[in-house]
């Protein structure tokens, strides 16, 4: 019973974290219409830019974030200006998601360059063993509890941004319909270029706590973006609510998977899942057949 | 157009023969390199038979690539064969990948665009995951192939001749499918599913043949490199890095030509297998890849050999009317490409845009 309590409390706070990062991916392609393939090596970008600041400025990973979120924020809007925004025409679709995957292979050959391929792991507060809070009669760390505190933040603001603000309200249209937006008098570039920005934003935060919890390399990049893959089609792509609950159903049970058979297996549940909920519902778990159309 | 023709075939046919003699130069890097070029071209094309003509991209070549390794290296561990014998497996390498490709198929070609492309990754790293944890594919220490004890001069010529055979033979099929009915099916689905639907084509048994082709092909040339390359390792059978490379060939090149993958594998393949040679420098190597992926998609959208061509016929257009013009004789007093411009309102618009 412990050990399930427990495989339950880490799937989903874990899941949260997820859903975060799996919310950024979604929210691009709902507004772009383009697969950001390079949403896991930012993820990792993210977490190497919080370890430089701890390591080099002794700066706190949560204080951190105030300055890595704004510098991914801006290094999607410039990639959405510089090669996303020029693709026309038939073959648009493909190109941006290979215009992705490059950027993807440059992020990862430059963090190589830099940081070598051996794994890193943060040794921050928020790692050692003080830093934990005995529940269901275990350790649980903190940096669990807190990255899901910040990942329900992220997403509540997200959320505040998409359904309060006149700047959502765009976003939404443009998800919609970029003809109709752009007829009245929405400027969809901006739209684009902003919701990039902030798709990539939120990886920081996602990358950070992701960072605290795993050892990574940044060959761990294309292990995240798988699973953010198949989380956001099983929740429906474009759907931000699928999103969250595809994150935490597919971690949960991982993480069950983990505890009663072998860790090596549970990703096998991400793929095996989105094989199955495809042959039965080609529009993920929580997606609307029309949101899919051509 | 009957001497452009006949120009073409005399290109192909002292291409071919050029081709063929690499290995006779007795520098054996240069036949390993050869390999590796040759295989790249027959997998671009293969790619290229599905993704190109359908429109569809999947970036799970590598499952029937990974496929073949693993029934090749297979057979031959439990029969225990040697020598030249394996080399009759490779089809049973490309039916083992045609096999897997069938379920593949109609799980993946039920949806379309972006899911498909997530869905062919999801299988990839299912099948990669395979790989690494049953203990009949030896995990990841892999599968190690007989020891050749050929010649080592010229141990590489039957890898070669092998790859030159597959390689040409899938760009004749590839040539056939293109003119065929069934070429025909396959670029309406590209154009337009739905209407080429309407208008009477079975659309996902069409696409799932082309699919099991494009697998076949990709499947033997898996089992040659087993043999090639000495291991099956689940990292380089089932590499994430083969689906990118012949996409970034058949996108250089022309994605959905005849001769845009072939001519983007000739081109990539040799800076891929050089720089994999640079072992200090090798992620240098591949932060220019992704430079070069993102300069093509962005200044050549449609590949080198379509912009090419195009540039080609305009300039030949601009030829053949200044050519006409000075026939009838411009109108005094005009310069003779006043009165080409003037003749059609092409450039014109050109020059506006």
């Amino acid at each position: 019973m412990e050990t399930f309590l427990r495989a339950i409390t880490d799937g989903v706070l874990e899941g949260g974290v997820y859903g975060l990062m799996a919310v950024g991916l979604t929210l691009i392609f709902g507004v772009l219409d383009l697969i950001n393939i390079a949403q896991g090596i930012m993820v990792i970008l993210g977490a190497y830019l919080s370890y430089l600041l701890w390591t080099h400025l002794h700066i706190d990973v949560f204080v951190g974030l105030l300055i890595t979120i704004p510098a991914m924020f801006i290094l999607g809007v410039v990639i959405q200006y510089l090669f996303i925004r020029p693709l026309r025409g038939r073959e648009r679709t493909s190109m941006s998601l290979l215009a992705c995957y490059a950027v993807a292979i440059i992020i990862e050959g430059i963090l190589y360059q830099a940081f070598g391929s051996n794994y890193l792991s943060m040794n921050t507060y928020w790692t050692s063993p003080q830093a934990t809070v005995k529940v269901f009669g275990y350790y649980l760390p903190y940096i669990y509890l807190l990255g899901f505190a910040l990942a329900v933040v992220f997403v509540v603001a997200i959320y505040f941004m998409l359904y309060r603000t006149q700047f959502g309200r765009s976003v939404r249209a443009t998800m919609q319909d970029h003809t109709a937006a752009r007829l009245v008098g929405i400027d969809v570039n901006r739209v684009a270029a902003l919701t990039f920005g902030i798709g990539v934003g939120v990886t920081a935060a996602g990358g950070m706590v992701f960072g605290e919890l795993n050892a990574f390399n940044p060959n761990t990049g294309y292990d995240l973006i798988s699973r953010l893959l198949a989380i956001v089609i099983l929740g429906g792509m474009g759907s931000i609510g699928g999103a969250l609950g595809a994150a935490v159903l597919v971690i949960t049970l991982a993480s069950l998977v983990d505890v009663y058979w072998n860790p090596e297996w549970s990703t096998v549940v991400f793929y095996g899942a989105l094989v199955l909920v495809l042959v039965f519902r080609p529009q993920g778990l929580f997606g609307r057949k029309e949101a899919r159309a051509q | 157009m009957r001497s452009l023709t006949l120009w073409r075939g005399a290109g192909l046919a002292v291409l071919l023969a050029v081709v063929a003699l690499v290995p006779l130069a007795g520098n054996i890097v240069l036949t390993q390199v050869g390999v590796l070029v040759l295989m790249y071209v027959g997998a671009a094309v293969a790619w290229n038979i599905f993704s190109g003509f359908t429109g569809y991209i999947s970036l799970g070549a590598a499952v029937f690539f990974g496929v073949g390794v693993y029934t090749v290296a297979l057979i031959t561990k439990h029969l225990n064969l040697v020598g030249g014998a394996v080399f009759a497996l490779y089809p049973l390498g490309g039916l083992a990948a045609a096999a897997v490709a069938v379920p593949f198929g109609l799980i993946a070609l039920r949806v379309r665009r972006h899911t498909f492309v997530v869905v062919t990754i999801a299988v990839f790293f299912i099948f990669q995951l395979m790989a690494y944890n049953f203990s009949w594919t030896g995990g990841a220490s892999g599968l190690i192939p007989p020891y050749l004890n050929w010649d080592q001069a010229t141990v590489y010529n039957p890898f070669y001749y092998t790859a030159l055979l597959i390689a040409v033979a899938s760009a004749v099929l590839a040539w056939a499918i293109w003119g065929s009915r069934f070429g025909l099916q396959l670029r309406a689905i590209r154009d337009d599913e739905d209407r080429a639907r309407g208008l009477g084509v079975r659309t996902m048994r069409v696409k799932l043949t082309a699919f099991v082709i494009s697998g076949f092909i990709t499947g033997m040339l898996g089992g040659l490199y087993f043999y090639f390359q000495s291991d099956a390792l689940p990292q380089y059978a089932f590499n994430p890095f083969f689906d990118l490379t012949i996409a970034l060939m058949a996108f250089l090149g022309g994605f959905g030509t005849l001769a845009g993958p072939i001519f983007g594998a000739l081109l990539l393949e040799p800076y891929l297998g050089w720089a994999q040679q640079q072992v200090t420098n090798t992620y240098a190597a591949q932060i220019v890849l992704g430079a070069l992926f993102l300069i093509v998609i962005i200044f050549l959208p449609r590949g080198i050999l379509p912009t090419a061509a195009e540039k080609l016929t305009a300039f030949r257009a601009i030829r053949q009317r200044r050519a006409a013009g000075r026939a009838t004789g411009p109108p005094p007093g005009l310069p003779v490409g006043a009165a080409a411009a003037g003749s059609s309102p092409e450039p014109t618009t050109r020059s506006a845009s």
